[in-house]
């Protein structure tokens, strides 16, 4: 079981997504089969996270077979496994889909065959991202991650989505021909594109340098961080809710899984070296983005500006280099991936039943809409870190340990626990509170057992981390110890720069 | 000792926000079942404080009941571990109900225990006790409410955060409360919400609180990261590091410092006292509980709970000292001014808060915690009082507009009366002898010569105190009656409503004569939690005897001529005072606030505001223009990929071929060189 866990946990939506794809059903046994599939996919990812051994260091459930033969790179692997950092984000991905498919229906009127199997090519994709371990097959799930979404966004988009898929494609296009270029050298002088080995190699740091700012510029344009980060709005407020979801709950995680994965462990000297620079760019992210959510008028554009703002905190905690940070960034991610996922999903609720997103059209919801302005606070709540749900626990470590290691950087960072505040409790104000000003606001159709059971789980995943996030952080330990231990050398060579301004006569732990 | 049943505390008023949560929704359901024919009519919350417009569902008027009996049981579970204590040594009252792991990460670990001392005990009492009859009150005053059964969830839930503030063991438990009553709280000014402004006094709670929150999270992670010793946020260890000088005195300051300025949020102190007196938008049992009795001493709790920690860091104390007395004259000064009967309470009780400051600051522990508990009862008295009053007027909150009330509502004029004396601080009235302990502290405090300052800011501040008390008293219940009698006929508020307040009204009173008679066990009660830091900040001095006897005759002298020259002068001649207000003067910018909060929209929120359109603007035409310039540029790139979205697998299958062949052909040519 455990050697084929993994291969099955790929296999399964990339089987799903051609037989959707090619069986002559009709569209609702289609949607049927995309469900199942998706479900199964989900309970492996649970029995990922169950049996994932939190005590045991290093990738578990690996698989290897040969692939083919790269000259001067040799033997390409299908090379699986995950480590703490990356179960995390296997989970999640493999949870979020079928919350996704269950409010498709709402909004995905036609095509439906494609756009199932898009969507659960994407999941493949995905899924593969994070448990390659060779640097081909990587690059291989990379590229086919981002496909499905172009497509989804291009056929099932809003008004404007031509703009908004160049956009993106551009951008993302640019990002991976730099990975590429990068990936070819490390391959060609290592000679090998293993990734098991390559995070154990010492590399020459020159040969790091230039590999990590390929990596990692790719990593940073997906996250996205600021100044890249102007195709996130459009591309969602283009997508439908469903694809803003995966956009937003696993697509970005890509990115700050690659930084870690890519950046940090595997370029530690690189990494050493630019850490406070990428630390900056997370603190501007934090109160760049929170200042231009604020500004926002449009309820979509202001849950992805928070999202740029959230991902600021996980840049911030993966590049203070320390283990408190570290375990603070990787739960970010996944806390991040839900409760942006339930504003998202909350967006479209909204969307279905009005066809606006504009925050000026809605007001007094609370009365008419009680049930939505229920979920819609704990989102809220959530998102802003309220202690007793997720976002506390991730934005608590990751100012902690960044307050160890970048102190004004924390600081300033720790504005966005404020500033948070400020934009999402401004739209809450906009959306639910004061009189009902438009008419149709009295009538919306009531909460749908669909939309309930997509957004009920995800609520009670929000609590259930804030109350109790032993299990997700125990499983990230020793990774994110690895992790550390991977860039202390480099830390200790690159001098007083990083250690921590500890009192005089004080031995750092 | 471990006391696992402490965890009934917090758990009942969970429990009971639950239920009550639970009960709402049905409600709501059952609404929406019968209202489905006809869509709902948007009458919104006229008349007083809102009362709905939905008749109120059977099942509602348990929610009440199941509210008020759970912070009930709550109070009772309370008691018993006042017993419980009250059994043990001296320095061995403590209780703990250990509760592993919450945030357990590689260097931080955080579990749930609860602790109670005596200093958590009193809380717990107050905080139970006063909750319990302020439930009872709401059960009346809340009658016929659409959202009745929401709102005991609320209370519920803000009483168990509350409980959770206190009872915590660590400093990240401490914050959950924290900032938990603090949700409660938004949750419960903005009860009212499609009123617009009272949805707005929420959400300014809710963010001036949380600057306070971020000194609190700054200020945590120094102590944990600095600590030469162990590192931990569990409570008594930072107390033990501090007094065996693990911490740098520069970083213990500057520690405590961030930590006083969630104080001051919480317990709305200068500079960041401005969201308490627009938190009057909440219902007035909301006011009473949250806005006088509970939440905002939760600054003086953490003051107080970290006490050793604060009295060895130097110059912290100076500062909370300074804030205190500051605060309590400049807000007294402002309700000598106010129309709105709440708004004189609010800032009285930012004014009660800054003499609770001031005894902490100059380290008379006990007194401060003393007064917070005489002022839970005055204070949360006079609330309900008033809220018996506006309910009377059918809404009516301003006092010029009211005058002569006493005979038509004799019990709440009766306890209100002895509720005013102990906020004036008339001899044998409980606050008398509250304020007094802290005026003397500050008298004979460790400051030299500023000891003097103090004191007379804060006698200053009780002249203050004493005047617009009996404003308060002569505008509402003395003098002509100037409501409409046509319209308004005022009455006196049912049982459920007058009980509290004939309760609290006994405790102002009682709480002072057995205070004076109890008030050494009090200080002995607390001391093992708080005697060691008052002799770090205090020494160990005893003042002479007449000293404090003269200063309580003048105290006496203050109190009685401010109240009686309050009462006299207000009593009649109101016209001429409402023509002083709304003429610009000394009195109008008094009413103003002293024009503290344009200040802030004007230098803060505004340059803010244009801030953020400003980084809009650049995000849109700057950031994302270089985009589009770009994006131009290669548009002849992008008309080829535009083809490609014709949703055709095959077309894509070629593009991905594509770049498999770079990297292929990368790999090879790379390997030949």
């Amino acid at each position: 079981m455990n050697q084929a866990l993994l291969p099955l946990l790929l296999g399964l939506p990339l089987a799903g997504a051609f037989l959707v794809l090619l069986s002559p059903a009709g569209e609702r046994l289609q949607r049927w089969i995309a469900m199942a599939v998706a479900l199964a996919t989900a309970a492996l990812g649970i029995q990922l996270f169950v049996a994932f051994q939190a005590g045991q260091e290093g990738f578990q459930f690996t698989f290897q077979a040969p692939w083919f033969r790269l000259p001067g790179a040799g033997e390409v692997q299908i090379a699986l496994g995950v480590d703490g950092i990356s179960v995390l984000m296997v989970t999640l991905s493999a949870l979020l889909v079928p919350i996704v498919l269950l409010v498709s229906p709402g909004h995905i009127l036609t095509r439906t065959r494609e756009y199932l199997f898009w969507l659960l090519l994407m999941e493949a994709g995905m899924l593969g991202v994070f448990l390659a371990l060779d640097l081909v097959l990587f690059y291989v799930f990379w590229e086919l991650s981002l496909i499905p979404l172009y497509f989804i966004i291009g056929i099932w988009g809003g008004e404007n989505r031509i703009y908004a898929t160049i956009k993106f494609v551009l951008y993302t296009l640019v990002g991976s021909l730099v990975m590429l270029v990068g990936l070819i050298r490390v391959a060609l002088d290592r000679g090998t594109t293993d990734v098991a080995a390559l995070l154990r190699d010492d590399l020459d740091p020159e040969l790091q340098r230039f590999a990590f700012a390929c990596f990692a510029l790719s990593f940073l344009i997906k996250v996205p961080v600021v100044p890249f980060h102007t195709w996130l709005p459009d591309a969602h407020v283009q997508a439908p809710a469903g694809g803003s979801v995966i956009l937003a709950g696993v697509m970005l995680k890509m990115g700050t899984y690659g930084l870690l994965r890519y950046g940090v462990q595997m370029f530690p000297a690189a990494a050493v070296e630019f850490a406070p620079w990428l630390a900056v760019i997370g603190v501007v992210g934090i109160v760049y983005g929170s200042l231009v959510a604020w500004a926002q008028r449009d309820f979509k554009k202001l849950v992805a500006y928070s999202s740029v703002a959230h991902l600021g905190f996980v840049v911030l905690g993966s590049f203070a280099l320390n283990v408190t940070a570290l375990q603070g960034a990787v739960l970010q991610g996944v806390n991040h991936g839900i409760s942006t996922g339930a504003l998202f999903l909350l967006v479209g609720v909204l969307y279905d039943r009005r066809h606006t997103r504009e925050l000026a059209a809605f007001g007094g919801l609370a009365r008419t809409f009680p049930a939505y302005a229920f979920l819609l606070v704990i989102a809220t709540l959530a998102s802003v870190g309220l202690p007793g749900t997720n976002g506390f626990v991730g934005e608590l470590l990751i100012l902690l340990g960044a307050f160890r290691s970048l102190p004004w950087l924390a600081v300033l960072g720790g504005l966005g626990v404020v500033l948070g505040a400020v934009y999402m409790l401004g739209m809450c104000r906009q959306v639910l509170f004061g009189p009902v000003t438009d008419e149709r606001n009295r009538s919306l159709e009531p909460l749908k057992p669909a939309e309930w059971l997509a957004l009920a789980p995800l609520c009670a995943l929000m609590l259930w981390i804030g109350l109790y996030p032993a299990p997700l952080l125990d499983r990230t330990r020793l990774a994110c110890e690895a992790l550390v231990r991977r860039v202390q050398p480099y830390q200790a060579a690159e001098g007083a720069a990083l250690t921590p301004p500890l009192p005089p006569g004080q031995e750092p732990r | 000792m471990d006391a696992p049943w402490l965890w009934l505390i917090p758990l009942l008023p969970f429990a009971g926000a639950l239920l009550n949560g639970l009960l709402h929704a049905r409600v709501l359901r059952a609404r929406a079942a019968a209202g489905a024919g006809h869509p709902a009519h948007g009458a919104g919350h006229g008349g007083h404080g809102g009362h709905g417009d939905a008749a109120p569902h059977p099942l509602e008027r348990w929610a009440g009941i199941l509210g008020t009996l759970l912070v009930a049981g709550a109070f009772l579970v309370a008691v018993r571990a006042f017993f419980s204590l009250r059994g043990l040594e001296v320095h061995e009252r403590v209780l703990r109900a250990p509760l592993e792991t919450w945030i357990r990460s590689a260097e931080l670990d955080v579990g749930w225990s609860l602790v109670v001392d005596p200093l958590s005990c009193t809380l717990v009492l107050v905080i139970t006790g006063v909750g319990a009859l302020i439930h009872l009150y709401s059960t009346g005053y809340m009658h016929g409410d659409r959202g009745y059964a929401k709102y005991f969830a609320y209370l519920n839930l803000f009483v168990g955060m509350m409980l959770m503030l206190v009872l915590s063991d660590s400093l990240v438990g401490l914050f959950l409360g924290w900032e938990g009553v603090g949700l409660c709280s938004y949750l419960l000014i903005g009860f009212w919400y499609e009123d617009g402004a009272k949805s707005d006094a929420a959400r300014k709670a809710f963010i001036v609180n949380r600057i306070g929150d971020f000194g609190f999270l700054i200020g945590m992670f120094l102590l944990f990261w600095w600590n030469t010793g162990a590192p931990s946020l569990n409570l008594a260890q930072i107390n033990q590091a501090a007094a065996d000088g693990q911490f740098a005195p520069g970083v213990l300051t500057l520690a405590c410092l961030c930590l006083f300025l969630g104080c001051c949020g919480k317990s709305a102190q200068i500079p960041l006292h401005v969201w308490l007196p627009d938190a009057m938008a909440g219902p007035t049992p909301v006011s009473a509980l949250i806005h006088a009795a509970t939440m905002v001493t939760s600054g003086i709790y953490l003051v107080a709970r970290l006490s050793p920690a604060f009295a060895h860091a130097p110059g912290v104390l100076h500062v909370i000292a300074l804030v205190g007395a500051a605060t309590a004259l400049f807000s007294a000064s402002i309700a000598l001014a106010q129309r709105d009967i709440k708004k004189v309470l609010a800032y009285s009780t930012v004014s009660q808060l800054g003499y609770m400051f001031l005894g902490l600051g100059v380290g008379a522990f006990g007194a401060a915690v003393y007064h917070l508990v005489t002022h839970a009862f005055f204070k949360a008295l006079l609330f309900l009082g008033a809220g018996s009053v506006i309910h009377a007027l059918a809404g009516e909150q301003d006092m010029l507009r009211m005058g002569g009330l006493r005979k038509y509502v004799p019990v709440t004029y009766r306890s209100m009366l002895l509720g005013a004396c102990a906020l004036a601080g008339i001899p044998l009235f409980s606050g008398f002898f509250s304020k007094d302990e802290i005026l003397f502290s500050a008298a004979t405090g460790p400051y030299g010569a500023g000891n003097w300052l103090l004191w007379l800011l804060g006698s200053a501040g009780a002249l203050l105190t004493a005047v617009y008390t009996g404003r308060l008293l002569g505008l509402s219940f003395f003098g002509p009656e100037r409501f409409d009698r046509q319209r308004v006929h005022p009455h006196e508020s049912p049982r459920s409503m007058t009980i509290p307040l004939v309760v609290l009204a006994f405790l102002s009173l009682a709480g002072g004569v057995l205070g004076n008679l109890f008030l050494h066990p009090l200080e002995e009660w607390l001391h093992p939690v708080v005697g060691g830091a008052t002799v770090v900040a205090r020494g160990e001095h005893h003042a002479a005897h007449a000293l404090e006897v003269g200063l309580l005759l003048f105290a006496a002298a203050v109190a009685a001529g401010g109240t009686y020259y309050g009462w006299r002068r207000f009593r009649t001649g109101v016209e001429a005072h409402e023509r002083q207000l709304e003429q610009p003067g000394l009195l109008r910018t008094l009413a103003d606030a002293w024009h503290v909060d344009a200040l802030y929209d004007a230098l803060v929120v505004a340059p803010l505001k244009r801030l953020a359109a400003g980084a809009a603007a650049f995000d849109t035409h700057v950031i994302d223009g270089a985009v589009n310039l770009a994006g131009a540029a290669g548009r002849a790139a992008g008309g080829a990929v535009r083809r490609i979205q014709s949703g055709f697998a095959a077309h894509y299958a070629l593009w991905f071929s594509l770049g498999a062949a770079i990297l292929l052909l990368g790999l090879w040519l790379g390997a030949r060189a």
